[in-house]
């Protein structure tokens, strides 16, 4: 077994508060709302994750996994159960986040879906895409219990919050030989509400052998306010399937985000995802790819743009099991004044995966002297015939690049800033919806 | 072209240097008035590339002694962009790569950072449109070339180009080209040496940085300069590339040292 760090390995690390995680764990728990009476098929799968919560604790410093984002921070803040309406919110605040490109759109506000505000265009008539209710209605309740909560790390402690509480789902579901020609977008809105608002937005994709769709989910607010996102998707591709995810978390800046993304790849799967991290005062995502067939394909884009105090952590994981699967992963950071950036890049390549061609690479961009980022590509490799490759740079901007656009005229923050741009612009291509490159890039410049 | 009593552009004195605590030029010393084209030869390691890159203004080299008047002001008072928006440009050896901006974009920001300067209105993306159409025969670049990342993806000779439409748009007073026809294949060098000549102007003044005699056959220079060990050791006219060519740097390096003697 092949293990790289990148980091110096240290004792644990204080963490400096008395709040029982245990307990707090607990709290959360307590503010689940009910299912709805439609919905009492999936009381059990809820039921079942909350029998583990009295085991599990809000993870500490001391875990290996969490050693470098602290989540005191949250244990401290009161969060409150959402109540079962959406606030009163005018489409016009809305608006602006939707996508022209993708006509087909699951609005959920507060946690709770909006079918005003959904949109269905151009899907064709096999493609299932609704919230639970829709799906009980459309028979699709045997392959959700299916493929819900059953993935590899479902025990995870989030993600067991996440299956616990959960009250609704975005679900999607396309059947076999179905190319979906429109983007599909699963759009999570925050808005302004009274304290703390704790939500568990769930998506749920089954895609069928040779089909193909593109997704989006995507994180906004329309406030400023401190609220807790514990996000769970779930993202089947059978034998042949093709997925284009993008995820794009722009939640905001005093809000916490926990995020999980895993995805199952059968043979011959194709699966790319982008995902952007701009918002949240602390974001945690967890992306996790299980192949169970050989010869997959695997794209993971990651841009993480952190400014102020904010903390962005991504661990991914890429889980072979078979033969010649291919992986290529490029993660980038843009860290700016006392932000800090977290990445863990685990790629387990078993005896079983031969041939495996996977590469990692980890690029980071400091642009303040008290910025920091830890990145570890940990790759475990014990079978003999592969090609692994990665790499992790971490860089101030280059005084040849900043003199380069200097000698042009242009000034030196000006400069700064087109490098910026431009480091961040290459993962923003990748993401297949003109609209979303454009409000992201904005962001950015 | 050489004219008696025309303005003096460059005015270089006994200029030393020194980058990460290591002194690189040593005393050089060039005047270049306008209309002229100078070449600046000589071995690798000579200071050539240093001493364009400390004409720009990069904040990496050191300027330990000796001066630099542009137009008849002190040079090493401005910053690189300011020397820039004055009139001086370095086309680079190695472009840098700007992915997300297209190449039009980048030229507009230039072009109106050098406007504002000069206490001119900026021209807004129409009327540079039309400004830059009329670039591209310079270089005869195809204006898809416009719509892509500045220099993402272009070959060697795209790349070195590019820089010559950066000049075509900038209309410099003084020209810095360092080792602009390296790399190049005799194509592309035609059209790169063809642009630049377009450019030349009895107002402005082209240093052309070279490792090869190749490029004065389409540029013809006015003055061939050897450096060596930091200096300008030699000066003499077009023919004295060809002695280069023919001879080496060695017998430079031979008479500087009976001079000594």
């Amino acid at each position: 077994m092949i293990e790289v760090s990148t980091v110096p390995e240290v004792g644990s690390v204080g963490v400096g508060t008395n709040v029982d995680r245990t307990t707090y764990l607990s709290q959360l728990l307590s503010l689940r709302s009910p299912l709805t009476n439609s919905l009492s098929w999936l009381q059990a799968v809820r039921d079942r994750a909350a029998a583990h919560i009295p085991e599990l604790a809000i993870p500490s410093t001391r875990e290996e996994e969490w050693r470098f984002t602290d989540l005191s921070s949250l244990v401290e803040i009161e969060l409150q159960a959402i109540a079962g309406q959406p606030s009163a919110i005018a489409q016009s605040d809305i608006e602006p986040f939707f996508l022209p490109e993708a006509p087909v759109r699951l609005v959920f506000v507060n946690g709770v879906y909006v079918p005003e505000l959904s949109a269905f265009a151009h899907l064709p008539k096999s493609v299932f895409v609704g919230d639970l209710a829709a799906a009980t209605a459309a028979g699709l309740t045997e392959p959700i219990l299916a493929h819900l909560a059953t993935q590899p790390g479902a025990e995870e402690t989030f993600t067991t919050l996440n299956t616990a509480s959960f009250t609704n789902i975005a679900v999607v579901s396309v059947p076999r030989n179905q190319a979906v020609e429109t983007p599909i977008h699963i759009l999570f809105v925050s808005t302004e509400g009274q304290g703390a608002a704790i939500t568990h937005p769930r998506c749920l994709a089954i895609v069928g052998s040779n089909s193909s769709v593109t997704l989006i989910e995507d994180y906004v607010t329309t406030s400023d306010n401190v609220y807790f996102t514990n996000s769970v998707t779930e993202i089947w591709l059978e034998a042949n399937a093709q997925v284009n995810h993008t995820r794009t978390q722009r939640d905001s800046q005093a809000a916490f985000h926990i995020g999980k993304t895993a995805v199952t790849q059968a043979r011959d799967a194709r699966y790319t995802g982008t995902a952007i991290n701009l918002g949240a005062a602390l974001a945690r995502h967890n992306l996790e790819v299980y192949q169970t067939g050989e010869q997959t394909e695997t794209t993971l884009n990651g841009l993480s743009y952190l400014q102020g105090q904010q903390v962005a952590d991504t661990h991914s994981l890429i889980s072979y099991t078979k033969p010649h699967g291919t992986s290529n992963q490029v993660h980038k950071c843009i860290v700016d004044d006392k932000a800090h950036a977290v990445f863990n890049g685990k790629i387990f390549v078993p005896q079983f995966a031969q041939l495996t061609d996977a590469r990692q690479l980890s690029q980071n961009l400091l642009l303040s002297e008290k910025a920091r980022v830890d990145t570890k590509p940990q790759l475990e490799i014990t079978a003999d015939n592969v090609k692994c490759a990665h790499g992790a740079t971490v860089s101030q901007l280059e005084n040849d690049e900043i003199f380069y656009l200097q000698s042009r005229g242009i000034d030196q923050a000006q400069a700064i800033k087109l490098l910026t741009y431009a480091f961040a612009y290459e993962m923003i291509e990748r993401i297949p919806i003109a609209s979303l490159q454009e409000s992201l890039l904005q962001r950015i410049a | 072209m050489i004219c008696e009593g025309s303005k003096v552009i460059l005015s270089v004195r006994n200029l030393t240097a020194e980058v990460d605590d290591t002194q690189i030029l040593n005393g050089l010393n060039l005047e270049v008035k306008a209309g002229e084209i100078h070449a600046i030869m000589g071995p690798n390691g000579s200071g050539k590339s240093t001493f364009s890159k400390i004409l720009a203004g990069h904040p990496d080299y050191t300027v330990t002694g000796g001066e630099i008047s542009y137009l008849g002001q002190n040079l090493l008072a401005l910053e690189a962009e300011e020397r820039a928006r004055s009139g001086i440009f370095l086309a680079f050896q190695y472009p840098i790569e700007i992915p997300g901006v297209s190449n039009t974009d980048f030229l507009r920001i230039a072009y109106n950072s050098k406007r504002k300067h000069a206490g001119l209105e900026e021209l807004d993306a129409f009327d540079f449109d039309d400004l830059i159409q009329e670039k591209l025969s310079v270089v005869k670049m195809n204006p898809a070339f416009l719509n892509r990342s500045v220099n993402e993806g272009f070959s060697g000779g795209e790349k070195k180009r590019n820089e010559i439409l950066q000049m075509a748009v900038l209309e410099p007073r003084l020209a810095i080209l360092d080792e602009t026809d390296s790399g190049l294949d005799i194509d592309a060098l035609r059209i790169v040496a063809n642009g630049v000549n377009q450019l030349a102007t009895p107002d402005n003044a082209i240093v052309l940085i070279t490792h090869y005699q190749r490029l004065l056959d389409y540029i013809v220079p006015d003055y061939v300069h050897v450096m060596e060990g930091g200096r300008i050791v030699t000066t003499g006219g077009k023919e004295l590339a060809l002695e280069l060519e023919a001879r080496g740097y060695d017998w430079i390096r031979e008479e500087e040292t009976e001079v000594a003697v």
